[in-house]
This record gives C-alpha cells, sequence and structure tokens, in this order.
C-alpha cells in the first residue's frame, strides 16, 4: 500500500487522532496523537491489510525554538513490503509518549535509548533505564542545549590546547646556543 | 666497560656498580607481555601487530588476557569516560613494574571525537602513559617502534647501581655529587 492509502485508512479508523500526510523530500509521515498513539499502533500492526510487524527504527528529534520534541517511529511491512513513518510532537518541558513496547519488543532498547540521550518519558516501559551512559550521567546531551559538565567522576572534560607553552625550533636553538655560552664563560672563572 | 646512563633529569649515573640491572632488564625488555585492551579501530591494528606478519612475538611480546599478568597496556583506541573507569581499574591490577602505550590520536588526546560529550581527552588524564604512539589508527610498523621505545626505557632504568643526583655547583669543585639512593 501507498503512503496516502495507509494514512487514508487510518484516518478512517481512529479520525482526529491521525494527522494528514505531511509532504516531504523523500519520505511522507503522518502525525500521531500520544493519547491514541497505542492503539494507532496495534492497529498498524495487527490489520491483516498493513501488518506492520516490524518497528525498523525509533529516534527523536529537539526542536528548541518550536518548543516541541518529536519522536519518529518508522515502520516496515516485511509481509507487505511497505513502510510507513509515524511522528509524535511532544512538549518539550515534559516529553511523555505512551511506551510501543507492548506492541514491538524491539522498542524495548530503542525507547531506553531515546530516554537516555534526548530524556523521553515512555509511559509503561517495563524497564526505562539509561541504556548508553553510565547511570549516574547527569543530562541528556542530545538536547540542543546539553552543556557538557568541566568533571565527570574528577576526570576532567576539557582539552588543553595542544599550542600551551609552544615554542618555535630556532627560539630553542638560540635558547640553548645562549645557556652554552654561559656555561662556558663559567667554567672559564673556575680554577684549574 | 664503563657506560653512562641519563635516567632521569637531573639524575646521572656516574659509576658502574652492578652487571646484575642488565641482566635483570634483558629479561625484563624480552618479556613484555602486554594487556589486550582492544577498544576501537585501534584494537584490529593491535591484534594484526601481534599477527605473523609484524608479529611482536618477536620481541617477546604476547599478549596476555588479564591484567595480573601484564607488563605493558596498550590503550588501543576510543575511550569513553565509561571505559575510562574501567581502564583506571585495569591499569591499577596490573603489578608494578608497568608501563602505558597510549596507540592512536584518540587514546592520546581524544582524536577525532575529542568534541564529543562522551570521550575522555586522552587517556593521560586518568593514567600515567610512558609512549604515545601517533596515527588514526598507526599501522603495526608504528606500534612495534612504540614497544621498542618501551624497551628503551626499560633498559635505562637502575636496581641495583647506585642514583647520583646533579647538585649545586661549588667553585673549586666543579659539580657536588649527592647519592640518592
Amino acid at each position: 500500500m501507498t503512503p496516502e492509502e495507509i494514512q487514508r485508512a487510518l484516518a478512517e479508523k481512529f479520525g482526529e487522532a491521525v494527522g494528514a500526510l505531511q509532504p516531504a523530500n523523500k519520505d511522507p509521515w503522518v502525525e500521531v496523537k500520544p493519547a491514541s498513539l497505542r492503539e494507532v499502533c496495534a492497529f498498524l500492526k495487527a490489520d491483516p491489510e498493513l501488518r506492520f510487524d516490524c518497528l525498523m527504527n525509533l529516534s527523536a528529534l529537539d526542536y528548541p525554538k518550536k518548543n516541541q520534541i518529536h519522536v519518529v517511529y518508522h515502520l516496515y511491512s516485511y509481509e507487505k513490503r511497505h513502510t510507513f513513518i509515524l511522528k509524535a510532537l511532544l512538549d518539550r518541558a515534559a516529553p511523555a509518549v505512551p511506551s510501543l513496547e507492548p506492541v514491538w519488543k524491539s522498542a524495548d532498547w530503542l525507547e531506553r535509548e531515546q530516554f537516555d540521550l534526548m530524556g523521553v518519558q515512555f509511559e509503561g516501559h517495563p524497564d526505562l533505564r539509561r541504556i548508553l551512559l553510565p547511570d549516574d550521567w547527569i543530562g541528556n546531551p542530545l538536547r540542543k542545549d546539553y552543556k557538557e559538565e568541566t568533571h565527570y567522576h574528577q576526570m576532567s572534560t576539557t582539552r588543553e590546547s595542544p599550542l600551551d607553552g609552544f615554542v618555535r625550533l630556532d627560539e630553542l636553538k638560540k635558547r640553548a646556543a645562549a645557556a652554552s655560552a654561559e656555561a662556558a664563560a663559567e667554567k672559564k672563572d673556575l680554577p684549574s | 666497560m664503563s657506560k653512562h646512563y641519563a635516567q632521569d633529569v637531573g639524575q646521572v649515573v656516574t659509576t658502574r656498580t652492578s652487571f646484575i640491572d642488565d641482566i635483570i632488564n634483558l629479561a625484563r625488555k624480552s618479556s613484555i607481555f602486554y594487556l589486550l585492551f582492544g577498544l576501537a579501530c585501534c584494537g584490529i591494528e593491535l591484534m594484526q601487530t601481534g599477527g605473523p606478519r609484524a608479529d611482536i612475538d618477536r620481541f617477546g611480546s604476547v599478549p596476555r588476557a588479564t591484567p595480573r599478568q601484564s607488563d605493558l597496556m596498550i590503550v588501543a583506541g576510543t575511550l569513553t569516560y565509561k571505559m575510562a573507569e574501567r581502564c583506571k581499574l585495569l591499569y591499577e591490577q596490573m603489578a608494578e613494574p608497568k608501563y602505558v602505550i597510549s596507540m592512536g590520536s584518540c587514546a592520546s588526546c581524544g582524536g577525532l571525537f575529542q568534541l564529543a560529550y562522551s570521550v575522555i581527552k586522552g587517556v593521560d588524564k586518568i593514567v600515567p602513559v610512558d609512549i604515545y604512539v601517533p596515527g588514526c589508527p598507526p599501522r603495526p610498523e608504528a606500534l612495534t617502534e612504540g614497544l621498542l621505545r618501551v624497551q628503551d626505557k626499560i633498559v635505562r632504568e637502575r636496581w641495583f647501581a647506585g642514583r647520583r643526583e646533579i647538585g649545586q655547583k661549588k667553585p673549586g669543585l666543579g659539580i657536588d655529587y649527592k647519592v640518592s639512593a
């Protein structure tokens, strides 16, 4: 099925909860209200015409100017050989969306990754904790306004400039020549 | 037969008291067991260095799978903060005397990933490094050169011969030698 047909099928069943098909350069996508996301996805998976049996990717985007975080779901059907893209548009201050782990098991780690790096809360996730970064990490590094800490566990996170204390080679030679001249002068002064 | 060794800054050996050092150091430099600690693409070159073509086994260097049996830690690859703590733990588990080679740009300064939030800017921020091997990743020849530099460092170490420090210069005597150890 084409994305247009899939969107029509969803709009018939869910009405307001599914937005219009957004044309993009490559992949058209559809906005889904977070409240009905799990029903929509369960339908997409179970419907004999759609059969989206694979959650290919789950990612998130940060839009500080729009004050939004988008969670993007790439779906694929091995049986019907078609793809579809859903987006959930969330509030940036408290992004929360229902977990899709009950629908697709592969969402488990993908959602943990977005929780870790983007700070999205997935409600109903069985094991929502950081997956890549250490458990005591502060902040969500893929947010656009993330500021790196100066230290992590007493390890400095800044790199010193390699040019600090840099001396030109001819300057070094000049200094060495001056030092040896001084040493020679001192040696002359010493009684033999 | 007399040799002079400048082992540390400000120290010179002026007399030869023992051949034992030479014998010990010959044995030590010919059996540098290194810790298998590949972290990223440098780890592939590390394996190549231990392989039949570069073959650092001919210098007596063989990989060990535990820090307790290792003399040398080759930090091969990008070190994240999460791994840096484990790296420090491995270093502390090694028996003295121990040496560290920082292999590649990432281990030396963060390299390509130095602007990333999760990568430590050089392994020398957590453990003392003896030899830096530049490259991204360094070829097996470069790492072999690094191992030879570690050997150079080992043969210059003294265990029995007395160390003498250069003291204040005195007129009339020239140099005042002070025995330190």
